[in-house]
């Protein structure tokens, strides 16, 4: 977090100051661990046993916070008689189809209940949770559970499946497999659970070293377990705080640029004969937030289809393009390859350093017709034509790339106006100081324009699938010296106004009947009373620590999600100490000191009636209002494509045995044998010792992701000025290589050269009783700008998380050698060699 | 006057405060003159650093048409005045020498960019948009049911940018069909 | 308790109440990230330092220079304590120190007594500042500082360092590096409140058990007078690349009258000098 997130870690500095216990867990020791009270050197690509180990340990020692798991997590519930855990199944869960490489997750579902329609079907189609339910996670059947035992014993409620589940991630097995001591292991337990509690809470900070895995969205649901057990959700100074890496990251999901997903989560409909009503049907949940999914979807049908959008047309439902499957930008790049993607747009985005396997990204460009590349500078993805590695080393020739490439430099923050979604959820708007120069544009201006242009264009045309186009709303204010378009009145259309162009103040005002627009409902309120709240900028220090008038928070301007639950069920706050909002008898309303994430004046002491809908469904004592049951979810029965339960798996390249199961690695991550995406050889595989070495990429203070912001600063690249890999002295001396010298680091994907930091900053660890070495890759690098070097992301073959397709770059197998990299064919040669040597099954095993 | 305030730095020593000539009586016209820069701003604009998702404010001072100083706002809860080194090198970022100001273009085969006008680009993109999109249209799947959309077009790019256009990209997408949308959030 | 910190401003003929101020880098809440170097050369439009990777743990700045006003040393140890756990499993074992370093401003500063030329001076805030526009080049106070600080800029010729950002001083503005330093491990402020802050984070740091912290440039007596930007580290000075002992060619107050007439007599040369020129 120091590393990457510097001025975020004042606070953490600052609650150590006040007694607060960091502990940083990491390969490496970084700049965080520098200061941190305690530093754990883990394997990369083991912290599901860790973390299961933690809640292991929680769960025998009876160190959860009962009262709170009791009411406010779906511990309690009955499972299914049908499930059948990866403890019975050596790794599997019940459902496993060997043949369609998949799950059905008839048999995890609550007892009494059916898994609802959408998501089995979505599965047959190849598409993921995600894609099935949004990002507001699997739906239920009924509104509330059939079969609870609150004293937590059935052994067939979630409460024991869970016990028996994290049962074998013993402290003995930490050491084995994390290369963890025992000791160091339940120094980290103990406090964790010491500072938990009616009157403590502890947080969790992760960025995409949890997330980069063939298993990263169960990383994340280990911490959701362990701080659903201990209580430290919804509550201040608790939480899992995901650390993102770009200014408007959280608002690019908010607000999706992604395949998968309209504004405000609400899933992209799927390539089936089925009508606006029929969609409803599928992803309206009966309780909690959900249940008004028509209100939002036919609000935001009216943003972009305005006038057009009628209820005789079912508000122009048919106009969007439907998805059948996983169109994530991974598949779009074998696409390229394949010669059915021909066109791509690339906005602030540099793939051909930043993406898993660059190399096959860069290959990729070369297949297009064409490309448009927009930023700030020359980057990587718009040179790749010309001086890429392949190029420079003569793979490929200049004049045999046919891809038309148009580079459009883009405008600064500084020259528009516009809002950023912060990793918090928090709207800051920033304001336009001046305009760009030369043809530098903001991206606002660029989709407008193009959007006019192409109307203009299809302005006579009569075929019907040009339709969605000519009818779109598109319609915006100009303003400055370019005629851009308001960003003011975008973020007008985003919070949504009434038949009579008035604002709307919140979400709850939204109509299912035509009648309200809003482009994305989760911000609505954004701009209620025409006010924008973004641009609010009350000094901090004339505030509470809640700080609720700088900026705006979706939804509703609240602080802290689900934050209920800082109130025990009574509505009292845990502690005096943990207070934040409560229930006032006197007013008959939640106050506090942030707005509550919850019915204002919904009593505690409130039952929904059989058959009530919506929120009202959700009683009085359930903090998560988005959750269909109102509880936090220990156990997910649908939702996932790898299981309701985290389950450690080995990387797809591990030089390990997975020592809990048969089962080496996530029976249903994604995998692409082809050409250009050659996987090491992983543990019990021939020539798996050729890569006897563990590496793991991250970044570094001084440099900004893919380059493209700061390897072009001289201010920045003078201080980190070259591609460094990073080892442990034994490991230079295993391999006699010496410190500020060259190095060559092989895949079989790829070999790529660093200069080397020989530091006792990476320590060898013991797993299974061998020394493992790991190596350290900072990624951001490429040929471009001041500060030049190879890829690291070179050397990572795809395999994917199957619930997000996100790519496995945290942990992979290696091989490092002194000295440089060979260039043109001795390259090709050195890693055909390696290919030899994998069927030979080298001697390299150390 | 006061010949110990004169601008002769001797006469200032000798005949000011101080005698050894290493403080006052040195100090040079320039020095004497010296303000920070930032009061000399045409206007102060408030801003969010664009680098990570901390969110930090930032104070965009203008001069002449010019970023003069880019630095912390102390107003922000989130930051409080303070920006890392990369927020700290946001002025480099927005005025810096490695930023392009023309648009470059490059037909295919070709061994260098070409200078193209912007309109012109413009104009070119929306063509090949349709002419792609005309291409490899697909209105129903293979067993009818509708897709509405086109595989060939694919677009990366968003969490660098603005809400506001991100939503214009999803919305022009939607329209057009082109279902690839994806950003770094997942990458 | 009250501090009698010698202010040099006095002896530098400002009658003025303005306070002596300066900098406390507490290198214990340092976490190394450069945002001193980058936003001091975004405020002094300082050059770019070369593009040289170093091999030296994080460090590719390497020292102070006329290019690199503020430089971040990174201290690579093994720690004493490497807790030996079972089966031959340990910590990390690992200790990273990090500590900005700037110019000292020192108390009684040899590099200002030796400019021939009155380029530096001592300013109303006590702080030592060369003016670009008086400096000639000639590099006497380049050897004369105990610390290495000062250094002429290659193609320019004229020396340059840290002026504590005089110009922000002046309009009541805190120094670049300073506003920016995420966990405010640069301090600024008048320089008596600084030294009390500094003894108590020490007592605080002895207190759980760092047995090496020391503070470093707070001692009037030292061998400059004390610094006007001092400092609190985790280990011996020389550890982080500083002298141990720092002393100034001329350490005594009386020094600097001594040196009065040289240096009027310089400034009176260089006058003369400069309109024989313009004749």
């Amino acid at each position: 977090m120091a590393e990457c997130h510097p001025v975020g870690f004042q606070w953490v500095m600052e609650a150590k100051a006040r007694g607060a216990k960091v502990i940083h867990i990491d390969p490496r020791f970084t700049r965080t661990s520098a200061v941190s009270d305690l530093h754990v050197p883990i394997r990369a690509g083991s912290d599901i046993v860790f973390l299961g180990a933690i809640a292991n340990y929680i769960l025998s020692n009876g160190k959860e916070f009962r009262d709170y798991v009791v009411n406010y997590t779906n511990a309690s519930v009955i499972v299914g008689d049908d499930f059948q855990d990866t403890e019975d199944l050596d790794g599997l869960f019940s459902g496993w189809d060997e043949q369609g490489c998949r799950y059905d997750p008839q048999s995890w579902q609550y007892k009494g209940t059916e898994v609802p329609a959408s998501a089995g079907n979505r599965e047959v189609k190849g598409a993921s949770g995600g894609e099935t339910h949004g990002a507001h996670g699997g739906k239920l059947s009924t509104e509330e559970p059939p079969e609870t035992d609150p004293t937590l014993e059935d052994p067939r409620c979630v409460f024991q499946i869970l016990k028996r589940h994290f049962s074998r991630y013993t402290p003995e097995m930490v050491q084995e497999m994390c290369g963890i001591s025992r000791e160091l292991f339940l120094e980290v337990a103990q406090a964790l659970v010491e500072n938990s509690g009616r009157e403590r809470t502890s947080a969790f900070c992760y960025a995409v070293g949890w997330t980069q895995h063939t298993v990263g969205v169960q990383y994340i649901r280990t911490a959701a377990i362990i701080q659903l057990l201990l209580g430290n959700i919804g509550r201040p100074g608790g939480g899992i705080m995901a650390l993102r890496g770009h200014a408007s990251i959280q608002g690019s999901t908010d607000i999706p640029t992604l395949y998968d997903l309209l504004p405000g989560y609400i899933p992209m409909p799927h390539g089936e004969k089925y009508s606006l009503e029929d969609f409803i049907k599928e992803n309206q949940a009966n309780s909690g937030f959900w249940y008004y999914m028509p209100d939002y979807l036919i609000s935001l049908l009216k943003a972009y289809w305005g006038k057009a959008a009628t209820k005789d047309n079912d508000f122009c439902f048919d106009y969007l393009p439907r998805i059948t499957g996983d169109h994530s930008t991974y598949q779009s790049i074998m696409g390229m390859i394949d010669g059915w993607v021909k066109g791509f747009f690339v906005i602030g985005e540099n793939p051909a350093v930043g993406s898993g396997n660059s190399k096959l990204n860069r290959k990729a460009l070369t297949h297009l017709d064409w490309l448009v590349v927009r930023d700030f500078v020359e980057i990587e993805t718009a040179a790749f034509w010309y001086n890429s590695p392949e190029v420079q080393d003569g793979q490929i020739k200049s004049e045999d790339i046919g891809t038309e490439v148009f580079f459009l430099p883009a405008a600064a923050h500084t020259e528009k106006d516009g809002s950023f979604t912060n990793t918090q959820r928090l709207l800051q708007w920033h304001h336009k100081a001046l305009e760009p120069k030369g043809d530098a544009r903001s991206d606002l201006w660029f989709y407008y324009r193009l959007g006019e242009i192409i109307r203009q264009k299809l302005k006579d045309s009569t075929d019907p699938k040009d339709r969605a186009i000519k009818e779109l709303a598109w319609e915006y204010p100009k303003e400055g010296l370019h005629g851009d378009p308001s960003a003011e009145a975008i973020l007008r259309e985003i919070n949504g106004y009434d038949a009579e162009g008035k604002t709307l103040s919140s979400y709850t005002e939204l109509k299912d009947d035509g009648s309200t627009t809003c482009g994305c409902w989760i911000y609505s309120g954004c701009f209620g009373n025409d006010e924008n709240k973004p641009a609010k900028r009350v000094p901090g220090r004339d505030q509470n620590w809640v700080a609720s008038d700088w900026g705006w928070a979706w939804p509703a301007n609240r602080r802290i999600l689900y934050n209920r639950a800082s109130a025990d069920p009574e509505g009292k706050p845990w502690s005096a100490r943990k207070a934040y909002v409560w229930w006032d008898e006197q007013k008959s309303e939640w106050s506090g000191y942030d707005e509550a994430d919850f019915g204002k004046t919904t009593p505690p002491s409130y039952r929904p009636k059989e058959g009530t809908k919506g929120a009202e469904a959700i009683s009085g004592t359930e903090p998560f209002i988005m959750q269909a049951d109102g509880r936090g979810w220990l156990f997910v029965p649908n939702g996932l494509r790898d299981g309701p339960l985290p389950t450690h798996y080995e990387p797809q390249a591990s030089p390990f045995d997975n020592s809990l199961y048969s089962q080496q690695a996530n029976p249903v991550r994604q995998v692409f044998y082809r050409k250009g995406n050659k996987y090491n050889p992983t543990f019990g595989e021939e020539g798996q010792g050729a890569f006897p070495f563990v590496m793991t990429t991250y970044r570094l203070t001084e440099h900004h992701t893919a380059g493209g912001m700061s390897r072009f600063l001289p201010y920045l690249s003078e201080l980190q000025p070259s591609f460094f890999c990073e080892i442990s002295p034994e490991l230079a001396q295993l391999r006699g290589i010496k410190n500020g010298d060259w190095a060559t680091i092989i895949s079989m994907n790829a070999s790529i050269e660093a200069r080397v930091l020989v530091t006792d900053r990476l320590a060898p660890l013991k797993i299974q009783g061998k020394d493992l070495h790991q190596v350290g890759l900072p990624y951001h690098w490429g040929t471009e700008g001041l500060s030049k070097g190879d890829s690291a992301n070179d050397l990572f073959a795809l395999a994917l998380d199957p619930n997000v397709h996100i790519q496995e770059v945290k942990a992979a197998t290696c091989d490092i050698r002194p000295g440089r990299r060979d260039k043109g064919k001795a390259l090709w040669n050195l890693i055909n060699n390696k290919d030899n040597s994998v069927a030979n099954d080298s001697i390299e095993d150390k | 006057m006061n010949l110990g305030d004169s601008k002769w730095p001797l006469v200032r020593q000798l005949l000011g405060t101080d005698y050894l000539g290493l403080g006052k009586a040195s100090q040079s016209n320039n020095s004497t003159k010296l303000r920070p820069r930032t009061e000399e701003a045409d206007k102060v604009v408030p801003s969010i650093c664009p680098y990570c998702a901390v969110g930090c404010g930032q104070k965009i001072y203008v001069k002449n048409g010019e970023v003069t100083q880019i630095e912390g706002d102390p107003d922000s809860p989130i930051s409080r005045g303070r920006l890392c080194p990369k927020g700290s090198a946001t002025k480099q970022l927005v005025t810096g020498s490695s930023r392009e100001y023309k648009v470059k273009y490059r037909p295919p085969y070709a061994k260098k960019w070409q200078e193209l006008d912007l309109d012109q680009a413009m104009d070119m993109i929306a063509d090949r948009v349709i002419e792609t999109r005309n291409e490899t249209w697909q209105e129903q799947g293979e067993d009818g049911s509708p897709l509405h959309r086109t595989m060939g077009i694919a677009s990366l790019g968003g969490a660098t940018l603005d809400n506001e256009e991100n939503y214009l990209m999803k919305k022009l997408y939607s329209g057009l069909g082109i279902v690839q949308v994806e950003n770094q959030a997942r990458i | 308790m009250k501090l009698t910190t010698s202010d040099p401003s006095k002896v530098a003929g400002w009658n003025t109440n303005q306070p002596r101020m300066g900098f406390f880098t507490d290198t214990s809440i340092c976490i190394g990230c450069k945002a001193c170097e980058v936003a001091c050369k975004e405020w002094n439009q300082v050059p770019e330092d070369g593009l040289n990777f170093l091999g030296s743990s994080y460090d590719n700045t390497g020292s102070l220079s006329a290019n690199s006003w503020r430089h971040v040393a990174f201290i690579e140890q093994k720690t004493q304590s490497q807790k030996q756990l079972s089966d031959g499993i340990k910590d990390s074992g690992v200790r990273w120190l990090m500590s900005s370093d700037v110019c000292k401003h020192c108390t009684s500063a040899a590099c200002l007594e030796v400019c021939p030329t009155g380029a530096l001076f001592r300013t109303e805030f006590g702080t030592v500042v060369v003016q670009s526009d008086v400096c000639n080049g000639c590099g006497y106070c380049v050897s004369a500082c105990p610390f290495g600080v000062i250094d002429q800029r290659r193609g320019d010729g004229r020396v340059w360092k840290c002026t504590l950002c005089y110009d922000r001083l002046k309009g009541g503005l805190e120094p670049a590096c300073a506003k920016a330093c995420p966990t405010k491990s640069i301090q600024f402020g008048e320089l008596d409140d600084l030294r009390v802050a500094a003894r108590k984070r020490l007592e605080v740091l002895e207190a759980s058990g760092e047995t090496k912290a020391q503070l470093y440039g707070d001692d009037e007596k030292d061998g400059v007078g004390g610094f006007g930007a001092f400092f609190l580290l985790l280990d011996e000075p020389q550890v982080y690349g500083l002298p141990p002992d720092p002393i100034s060619a001329t350490n005594d107050i009386s020094s600097e009258w001594k040196s009065a007439g040289k240096a009027a007599l310089a400034l009176l040369g260089s006058i003369l000098l400069t309109v024989g020129i313009k004749k």
